[in-house]
């Protein structure tokens, strides 16, 4: 909705049609999407579904096989040098100096776009008033979020008009997440573009848009809403005192769809279209008759990795037989 | 049940003036699923060093499957197996190859080897794939192997560091029953994550806090206790009292 005015004017990141393959393994396959100006959009997706590969690609470090991209209206191949001027990269691999301070991996950084810590500063605020107190820090020395923080802020520090941050979030702990997170939010509220990939589907929803990415291929684009409406199917909670031996009987139900362990409940779908009560009251009754009256069964709101894990699990060459099955 | 896998009690590692763990004490039943968690630099992986004979402690007592970590680490080495997110397989080696190294290692005699071999790569599901390099693997393959050679040896502790880090979701789940398998097996299970969400599928838990266990209990104890409705939250109160 808030992107029909944006429209009028073009697109921060147009992709068509992209493609990349490393040997015969196909890294992106044909993948479109257009990022608008001002928006946190987000790839999410585990290890090796080709985000790093698009990062790559859209800051000028890689070349596609075919197709188009353009960033800021420049072509990441042809216009490479006047690119790198305005984008931030953040890799998924810590890549600062461990043996510069906190400071010193700054002044570097802002000394290669011609540019000093002062004269940046407004820019920086937010992050580096968090970073301040470890100044004099080694890099080496940070802990993990403080460590994508600094990261984060060398890749700000020459004022660039779009970021692209690769899994900033991979390995750091719950809490420091939450910070990093916010932190983007603040940068999206003085119209920076923003464009992050990670591997945890619950940072789906501090997004604009996101893209669900599997195997090279897009499994949806839209916003964490729409993605999450369009899961097709009833969905209900089950919970039981004995969780996995609830969970390895709701396998053998002859109508089950899909059962997965969601922390404390188990999310369930049916493969007959009928009214959720319905359906609520026939797997209470299943559960009650393999012994486990304490069941509870309630409708659930789908959330982003529900829609994961329905549209993966359509791709058959992807999975390997489930060892739940089959216990020995 | 009432055997202890692990028992520690103000165990204590100091770097110079830097307390990295100060005085924890904790119990891990045999056949329990116990998590442990807390945020960077709290201090889990040098705890956890302790525990799998590889760091001496600076103060304190612990006893890990029976054994004591001053004296008896080697021991130790034995009775548990280990796998952590970053290195676990040798990926130029095939499936089968890395189940024959480990096995080697631990001292398996060729036909427990080879009985072995057929059982886990038939289990896994992966026989089609038993010749192929492991680095052609994907990740949630590869982590699900890993975890099965570390089970090599019959281990009756196994500690798993960041285990399904960056894996799909459905493979996260998968890897979780396999969990649940070996646990109910009895084998005993520490594990730690940054997925709040597995840290509910733990039959209890642990979150260190500089250094120290800030709480502990079962899921549905620390949400009680602290008025949360889940783990995450329980986390963000705990790692970050001020905010």
């Amino acid at each position: 909705m808030q992107h029909v005015e944006a429209g009028l004017s073009r697109p921060a990141v147009q992709v068509d049609a992209l493609e990349k393959r490393f040997d015969r393994t196909v890294a992106l396959a044909k993948v479109s999407f257009a990022v608008e100006k001002g928006e946190l959009f987000g790839f999410i997706g585990p290890d090796g579904a080709g985000k790093t590969t698009l990062f790559r690609i859209l800051v000028s470090l890689l070349k596609a096989d075919a197709g188009k991209a353009s960033v800021l209206g420049l072509d990441p191949v042809r216009d490479y040098r006047g690119l790198r001027q305005r984008v931030g990269y953040m890799a998924g691999r810590f890549s600062l100096y461990p043996d510069l301070s906190v400071e010193e991996n700054l002044t570097f950084f802002a000394s290669v776009f011609g540019t000093t810590i002062q004269q940046e500063y407004k820019q920086i605020a937010p992050i580096y008033s968090q970073l301040a107190p470890f100044k004099d820090r080694r890099a080496g020395a940070l802990s993990g979020g403080m460590k994508q923080k600094l990261a984060l802020c060398c890749a700000l520090v020459h004022r660039p008009d779009i970021l692209f941050l690769d899994e900033p979030t991979t390995g750091v702990d719950a809490v420091s997440r939450r910070e990093f997170w916010d932190l983007l939010g603040e940068l999206k509220h003085g119209g920076l573009t923003t464009v992050v990939s990670t591997p945890y589907m619950d940072e789906a929803t501090r997004c604009d848009r996101i893209a669900l990415i599997h195997r090279g291929t897009l499994l949806g684009v839209d916003t964490p809403a729409a993605i999450v409406h369009a899961f097709d199917r009833p969905l209900l909670g089950v919970r039981a005192q004995q969780r996995y031996k609830a969970l390895l009987a709701l396998r053998e139900y002859e109508h089950a769809n899909s059962v997965y362990p969601f922390g404390d409940v188990i999310h369930y779908t049916d493969d007959r279209k009928e009214p959720i009560d319905a359906l609520e009251r026939d797997v209470r009754a299943f559960l009650a008759s393999r012994g486990f009256g304490d069941a509870t069964v309630d409708a659930l709101e789908p959330n982003v990795e529900d829609v994961f894990i329905a549209r993966t699990s359509l791709d058959p060459g992807f999975r390997m037989p489930d060892p739940g099955k089959t216990p020995s | 049940m009432s055997e202890l896998a692990i028992q520690a009690s103000e165990l204590t590692r100091k770097f110079g003036d830097f307390t990295a763990v100060d005085r924890i004490s904790f119990d891990v039943k045999a056949g329990e699923v116990f998590g442990f968690l807390g945020a960077n630099g709290a201090g889990k992986t040098t705890a956890m060093r302790m525990m799998i004979g590889l760091l001496s402690p600076t103060g304190g007592s612990a006893r890990v499957a029976g054994f004591d970590v001053y004296t008896q680490s080697e021991q130790i080495k034995r009775s548990i197996g280990y796998m952590s997110q970053r290195f676990s397989l040798y990926e130029d080696l095939t499936p089968r190859e890395n189940i024959r190294l480990y096995g080697g290692i631990y001292g398996l005699t060729l036909a427990q080897i080879r009985e072995r071999t057929d059982r886990m790569l038939t289990r896994l599901g992966m026989m089609n794939q038993a010749d192929e390099a492991v680095r052609s693997l994907p990740l949630g393959w590869r982590q699900k192997l890993a975890f099965s050679v570390a089970l090599v040896h019959q281990p009756r502790i196994v500690f798993l560091d960041e285990p399904t880090s960056g894996v799909d979701p459905v493979v996260r789940r998968q890897f979780w029953e396999l969990i649940y398998e070996a646990a109910s097996n009895g084998t005993t299970v520490l594990v730690t994550t940054h997925y709040m969400d597995e840290a509910e599928y733990c039959d209890r838990i642990s979150i260190m806090v500089d250094g120290r266990i800030g709480a502990m209990g079962s899921p549905r104890e620390l949400k009680d206790q602290f008025g949360a409705e889940t783990i995450d939250e329980v986390f963000v109160k705990l790692a970050r009292p001020a905010a």
